[in-house]
């Protein structure tokens, strides 16, 4: 007698699984959907191709005159013969490897920072606060060690945004937390006030009134002959001002706290610092990690504030690149192409924050 | 067993150095003598600056003659006019910007963050891909690329875009009929304004009868159409009272209706799409926030889908939404300060910038602007403190 020969399992009805059933249940589940999906479809035939058209198919790559480009696309040669000014402005083209050198010291120095096994991250951390910025100052404004002075009015391109969001980081965070925690100290009244109406005096005003202030009443603050260099003012009035954005979200995160770490932080006799420092910020800075990157790309965004007191930032660059009589009528092509570096660098701090965030979050998930 | 240390010698309480009390004193003295000192400082520099350059203080020059033209005032304005009035244009032109953006990019924002939470794999996200495109470009790119690479692309008046010989768009700006209201307009006025008293009463009573009872009463509904069509009607049975002049094409230039300035167009344009981004993400958190128990219990309550969106979601959602939105309405007006990179005559491009130039007063002009923005961000925190001690859930 045969034995039993079950039939092979069917494969699952078709239009339950695979590529038919994914877009009758995403797409096309209710009229309305239905009507919604070709909408947007239609949409995207609107304007896709004719981008696509424009920014590749018809552009124009190679070349070193405006005469080279056809003007029925984009005409990216712009781009290329102007690409070393928007990246260093103005910097002297034999000195440029100062720069590179720069921004390579701080990669070499940040790297290891992410790497999850390196032990010595606090250490590495110490050296490149204590040691960097002093090694990048002499590199850059150069005038000792045989190196050539660069004036700051040299300083341009997508470099010297660089270093107006990089100061402006290093110097926000720290005046931030020490603002937070002096709008947090409940013994100290005047103290308290005086963080408070420094905090809300700056949140409550735009940036550009701050530049205007750095860029013309700061002269008149200063004593008769003693004058700023314009990069330093536009770099105290951006960090100072990102500062209580910072303090504002590093309060968000010490009221997060429970009281429970500060009680138990003098149980152990542990004085105002000792308990701040190893107690209470490191628990509080973690809660906040996504507001403190979302406060660096804000700062980041708003560097290009700075062109409108008259530094070639990126932007600034772009926009002077754009009057050149040579070359007219290819700031579409400047401003997209401007777009992009910004979007890349920003978007890459949120998706970083997000990945943080997803991996410091210990809760339940739905 | 260990001994215990002998504490009897020692004193009851520590050093008067020691005590965290007396070090608060201490610390609060010093630092407020830093900042009084720091502050004559520099008052005694600006001072003596002043007095150097021969800039005389005070608020005087604001009655001075202005002398200058500007190209879009919502109050009258001409050479022979103050530069106090400057600030008032100023202002206006900013508060005209703020309001509009708002508006827009509210709309925008509500209908993207509704869309990003679609169940249409498409429509979710093109909406994610708008966010994350306008939200991580600086809004100063997004200003100057729709005035110089949009609007001052435009054709020129003599070639100009038009909609039905009706509105016309050019490089000068936007050009719309202008109503010119004719006798008996006032009527339609009245009836709108009748119509709005009756909206307030409607839905303050059904409100009333909704707690009384827990009937609903239609009340959007039947609002909207007293709105429309009490005005309406009126309009029409005055016979239309209302003409229209349309721009016409005169030498170089369109005269007669409405034109709004490429200024003005390139700076709502990118605040509303910037804000929007935001906006959205403020909608879709919001939404979210409503845990989906809430959902689940009130369609176990037997409420249909869109009662349960209407009476039990939307009341949450915009408990999260409001104080965070209210902050982004604040952003937009202060954004609204770029105007000064591209000619818009708002406060700061016209009064901290031309009016500050022509006159020198640096100091009495950026106190005016600063305190403007400070004003407006003090009456919106203290509207979101109210809004929140209103909202806050009431724990029992």
């Amino acid at each position: 007698m045969a034995a039993f020969q079950p039939h092979a399992d069917l494969p699952p009805p078709s239009t339950t699984t695979g590529a038919i059933a994914w877009v009758r249940q995403n797409l096309f589940d209710s009229p309305l959907n239905g009507a919604l999906t070709l909408l947007a479809l239609y949409l995207l035939y609107l304007t896709v191709p004719p981008l696509v058209d424009w920014a590749l198919i018809k552009a124009d790559w190679s070349g070193s005159r405006s005469e080279d480009c056809s003007k029925a696309g984009a005409c990216w040669v712009f781009i290329g013969v102007r690409l070393n000014q928007f990246f260093y402005g103005f910097y002297p083209e034999a000195e440029q490897w100062r720069v590179n050198l720069t921004i390579a010291l701080l990669v070499a120095f940040i790297l290891p920072l992410f790497i999850k096994r390196f032990a010595l991250k606090q250490w590495l951390g110490a050296v490149m606060l204590a040691v960097y910025p002093v090694v990048a100052f002499h590199l850059l404004v150069g005038g000792s060690f045989g190196l050539e002075h660069v004036e700051t009015s040299k300083w341009g391109g997508l470099f010297l945004t660089l270093v107006i969001a990089v100061v402006g980081m290093v110097a926000a965070l720290p005046l931030g937390i020490l603002l937070a925690l002096g709008r947090r100290a409940e013994n100290m009244p005047v103290l308290k006030a005086l963080c408070v109406a420094f905090i809300e005096l700056w949140r409550g005003v735009p940036l550009i009134t701050v530049l205007f202030m750095s860029s013309v009443m700061l002269p008149f603050f200063l004593p008769e002959g003693m004058s700023f260099d314009k990069l330093l003012r536009a770099l105290i009035g951006v960090a100072l001002f990102e500062s209580a954005y910072m303090a504002e979200v590093v309060r968000g995160g010490l009221q997060g706290i429970p009281k429970g770490q500060y009680e138990a932080a003098d149980a152990l006799g542990f004085g105002y610092w000792k308990s701040t420092i190893l107690i209470v910020l490191p628990q509080a800075l973690k809660l906040v990690i996504p507001g403190i990157v979302n406060t660096f790309i804000a700062l980041f965004k708003d560097t290009s504030l700075v062109l409108i007191i008259g530094l070639f930032d990126l932007l600034g660059s772009i926009q002077s690149a754009n009057s050149d009589t040579n070359w007219l009528g290819f700031s579409i092509e400047g401003y997209v192409f401007a777009a992009c570096v910004y979007w890349v660098f920003c978007f890459g701090m949120s998706r970083y924050s997000q990945w943080l965030e997803a991996k410091l979050h210990t809760g339940h998930k739905r | 067993m260990a001994q215990l240390p002998d504490t009897a010698g020692l004193p009851a309480k520590p050093a008067f150095w020691n005590d965290p009390r007396i070090r608060a004193i201490v610390f609060q003295v010093l630092v407020t003598a830093g900042v009084i000192a720091v502050g004559v400082y520099l008052v005694r520099n600006l001072l003596h600056n002043l007095e150097v350059r021969g800039i005389s203080t005070g608020f005087g020059f604001l009655s001075n003659r202005a002398g200058f033209a500007v190209n879009q005032s919502l109050v009258a304005f001409d050479e022979s006019s103050s530069y106090g009035r400057t600030f008032v244009v100023g202002l206006l032109n900013t508060i005209l910007v703020s309001a509009l953006g708002i508006v827009l990019a509210t709309v925008l924002g509500f209908v993207i963050g509704v869309a990003r939470l679609s169940r249409n794999w498409l429509v979710s996200t093109l909406a994610a891909a708008y966010i994350e495109t306008f939200r991580n470009i600086p809004l100063l790119l997004q200003i100057l690329f729709w005035y110089f690479a949009v609007f001052l692309n435009l054709p020129s008046p003599s070639e100009a875009l038009s909609v039905g010989d009706t509105v016309f768009l050019t490089l000068r700006g936007l050009y719309l009929p202008r109503p010119v209201p004719e006798a008996g307009f006032a009527w339609t006025m009245f009836a709108l304004a009748a119509a709005v008293a009756g909206v307030i009463l409607l839905v303050r009573w059904s409100r009333r009868r909704q707690e009384r009872t827990g009937e609903i009463f239609p009340a959007f509904l039947v609002s909207a159409a007293l709105v429309i069509a009490l005005p309406l009607s009126v309009f029409l049975a005055t016979g239309s009272p209302l003409g229209w002049v349309v721009p016409q094409l005169e030498g170089f230039n369109f005269t007669g209706g409405l034109s709004v300035i490429p200024e003005l167009g390139a700076l709502l344009m990118a605040l509303s799409i910037y804000t929007a981004a935001f906006i959205a993400e403020t909608v879709r958190a919001g939404i979210l926030s409503v845990s989906h128990g809430q959902t689940e219990a009130a369609s176990a309550l037997g409420l249909r889908r869109s009662w349960t969106l209407r009476l039990v979601i939307i009341p949450q959602a915009m408990r999260v939404t409001i104080p965070p939105l209210t902050s982004q309405y604040l952003n937009l007006t202060k954004n609204s300060s770029l105007a000064t990179a591209i000619g818009y005559p708002d406060l700061v491009s016209l009064f901290a910038g031309t009016t500050l130039n022509q006159t020198g007063q640096a100091v009495e002009v950026m106190a005016m602007t600063m305190a403007v923005y400070l004003t407006i961000s003090l009456v919106i925190s203290l509207f979101m403190n109210w809004y929140n001690a209103r909202m806050a859930l009431v724990e029992r």
